[in-house]
């Protein structure tokens, strides 16, 4: 088995196929401890793990802080307002104050593209993207695709298709780039306005209509719609969204009998589909929440290792 | 005092010389250029192996004064001016306060004059306080000195504004810089539009932010008469339908900047806020189209739109930070690099788009020609001298551009404003 090297995870362009197979191998082993009466193992005693966390987020926040805690790692969370960290502090202070802190992972959410990347170039701490602005959020494409993987007993071969607002969603850039590089088919579909320019070069197909879609996927990922949307002209009504590119079990007749229903969560039911669907047969939006832990746990257990040898051998 | 420049390679607009000239500038005007000039007394300058242009002109530079001197002031704008060659200058109104009425003019000019190693015009704002809503007195604001107008960092949006402003300005004989931005099409894009922006996941100004703002000023020339010039051209589509307005004979000039012919938004790709730059760097397609531009006359002319920020203000994220990169020092290597060198232009057209065409789109008498009787700017430049940006080099006040550990070709090796040696390369 080839050897983990990464020390910061910002975005899935970095990581190879190899890289995100050793992820879900290791997910399935802590996938094990989550499921014991003391969900704790002591891979990470005595290590600092901190979420810094710009935006408000509890899923996201909640299931990195478990992760940590499972491993036995010391947390700290850091909210955007509680912290310093705000617009008039540049970054460059930012890495330096969080290097003097001598964490050893700092989980990152921001609503600004590229900011976790900055942070990884000038920090010491091994940095763990949460999400920043429409770019990227890594740990959610990595425990979606593991979902597929657990279901489906592999992603290559696979057509999966996404649908909502492509244009501000990272979920989507993510899987995106990760279910390419396993080696699934994808197709985006979604209003025209919030189509992002170019993205056919990232090598998907954008189909026009949501029925013509279903006919052909074996998962469908629904992207949550902000309501704002309306406000800021992308869409006519969110009414209209829902009648157009949402969900239901009527239009689901016309799927694959295994299609899987995937949603980031939080769901809007009756926007990007219904209450049925949310709770059918097809759907492992739970799922994706139960497999978060794992794939987070695998995320800092294997950036941990890295850390550990890059202190040696500075000393 | 007297000034007298031995074996100078003269390269004007209009013709670049085989042989070399002496020139002889006395009480700042040149008086006489001949095959060889004895002048006693003269202080002396060999210009041998070196090529010698009227000064080079640049009429779009941010000197952020009043208000921001932190990123610049007068005096280290003008020091970086002349190291970059340049002998005159026009400062944009965008200071705090905006420089929107006569007092701020004269006082500008006045901090200038006394510096004394270049000309610093400022320009004034289109409309009152940059607010498009009311024209600027501008017959006081010609009195005191400006020769041109614009609300330059944004747009005048407002298309009856404009059309007044068109119209009072001809009247008034002030030219009009227009910074083309519909603010309601970019709506906060802090990079271009395109591939790039969606993988970055960036917000994007997409082109047409500029070139429809392009498109209504040349209708509103064509039915008005009067002249707009455009800022800072960046898209292939801008360029087309100024192409397109010139070939009817609608009175519109333009300018391009270095960065806009050199650099694609494939820079933004490290996050580094030295290219953030507005308008913001563009794709393949329109950097050709840039050059092109230039190449045929299109663009009129070579500016830098030097924007200096503090490195406090440009070390935030991508999307907070402040527009703009500095580039007086740069312009004629990055110019003298990929044009002149690649064989887009000459050195001929060079000197045209870094002066001569400058001085006449403004109005400035008796600059932009090595002539006698003009005035004594002069730049000399080393066409083959090979050098690198660093920023131990940079005297500009502020150090944000992309351009450190760039090799370049072509170097300013003397600047002589009013028969003055103001900088020299030692
Ligand atoms: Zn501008």
């Amino acid at each position: 088995m080839s050897k983990w090297t990464h020390r910061h995870l910002v975005d899935l362009h970095d990581l190879s196929r190899e890289d995100i197979e050793m992820i879900f191998e290791s997910a399935n082993s802590f996938r094990e401890v989550n499921t014991r009466d003391v969900k704790k193992v002591p891979t990470l005693r005595g290590k600092s793990v901190i979420c810094l966390f710009f935006e408000p987020s509890t899923r996201t926040r909640v299931s990195f802080e478990l992760a940590a805690k499972r491993l036995s790692a010391d947390t700290i969370n850091i909210s955007g307002s509680s912290s310093s960290l705000t617009k008039g502090e540049t970054i460059l202070d930012t890495a330096k104050n969080l290097e003097a802190m001598n964490v050893d992972l700092l989980i990152v959410r921001h609503p600004v593209a590229g900011i976790p990347r900055v942070l990884a170039d000038n920090c010491k701490a091994g940095i763990i993207n949460g999400g920043d602005g429409m770019r990227a959020h890594p740990s959610q494409a990595l425990l979606d695709m593991y979902t597929i993987q657990e279901r489906f007993g592999k992603i290559d071969g696979l057509h999966v298709g996404i649908v909502g607002d492509i244009l501000h969603s990272r979920v989507a850039r993510s899987n995106i780039v990760g279910l390419l590089k396993m080696g699934a088919k994808v197709s985006v579909c979604g209003p025209a306005t919030l189509m992002p320019p170019g993205i056919e070069s990232y090598g998907v197909d954008v189909v026009e209509s949501v029925d013509d879609l279903i006919k052909e996927v074996d998962v469908l990922m629904l992207l949550r719609l902000q309501k704002e949307r309306q406000k800021q002209k992308y869409l006519a009504s969110v009414n209209e969204y829902s009648t157009v590119w949402g969900v239901n079990e009527k239009r689901l007749e016309a799927a694959k009998k295994e299609i899987l229903i995937m949603h980031p969560g939080p769901t809007n039911r009756g926007v990007e589909l219904s209450g049925d669907v949310a709770d059918g047969g097809h759907s492992v939006i739970l799922n994706q929440v139960t497999n978060g832990i794992a794939i987070r746990m695998a995320i800092l257990y294997l950036l941990s290792t890295v850390r550990d040898e890059g202190l040696v051998s500075t000393q | 005092m007297s000034l007298l420049i031995k074996s100078a390679r003269i390269v004007n607009a209009n013709k670049e010389e085989k042989k070399t000239q002496d020139i002889l500038i006395e009480k700042g005007k040149i008086t006489k250029i001949a095959a060889s000039i004895k002048k006693d007394g003269a202080k002396t300058f060999d210009a041998k192996g070196l090529i010698v242009t009227p000064g080079l002109i640049d009429i779009h530079v941010h000197f952020r004064t009043p208000g921001q001197e932190y990123k610049e002031t007068i005096e280290t704008g003008a020091r970086a001016a002349v190291k970059g060659g340049f002998t005159t200058v026009m400062c944009m109104p965008n200071t705090q306060p905006v420089i929107d009425n006569a007092a701020i003019v004269e006082s500008i000019i006045d901090e200038a004059k006394a510096v004394g190693i270049c000309n610093v015009i400022p320009i004034a704002a289109i409309s009152r306080g940059q607010k498009d809503e009311e024209l600027v007195d501008m017959y006081e604001i010609k009195k005191a000195g400006a020769l041109a107008l614009s609300d330059d960092g944004k747009s005048v949006v407002n298309s009856q504004l404009m059309r007044m402003a068109i119209q009072y300005a001809d009247q008034a004989g002030m030219v009009l810089l227009q910074h083309c931005e519909d603010p309601l099409v970019s709506a906060g894009g802090a990079m271009n539009e395109g591939e790039n922006s969606t993988r970055l996941g960036i917000k994007g100004d997409p082109g047409i932010s500029e070139s429809i703002i392009v498109g209504r000023d040349i209708e509103l020339v064509n039915y008005l008469g009067g002249h707009v010039h455009f800022c800072h051209m960046s898209t292939k589509r801008s360029i087309e339908l100024i192409r397109m307005a010139k070939a009817q004979g609608i009175n519109v000039t333009a300018e391009a900047c270095p960065h806009h012919f050199t650099l694609t938004d494939d820079a933004v790709q490290s996050f580094d806020t030295s290219t953030k730059v507005n308008p913001p760097l563009r794709t393949g397609e329109d950097v050709e189209a840039v050059k092109e531009g230039i190449k045929d006359g299109t663009i009129d002319c070579i500016v830098t739109d030097h924007a200096p920020h503090s490195a406090e203000d440009k070390e935030v994220d991508f999307q907070h930070a402040p527009f703009g990169m500095i580039g007086l020092e740069t312009s004629v290597g990055l110019t003298m690099t990929e044009l002149v060198h690649k064989g887009v232009i000459s050195l001929s057209q060079m000197v045209d788009k870094m002066s001569t065409a400058q001085a006449k789109i403004v109005g400035l008498e008796n600059k932009g020609q090595i002539k006698e009787g003009f005035d004594g700017d002069i730049t000399v430049i080393d066409p083959d001298q090979e050098w690198e940006v660093t920023e131990t080099d940079t005297v500009s006040k502020s150090k944000n551009t992309p351009f450190f550990g760039y090799n370049l070709k072509g170097r300013v090796k003397a600047t002589i404003f009013a028969g003055k040696m103001v900088f020299e390369d030692v």
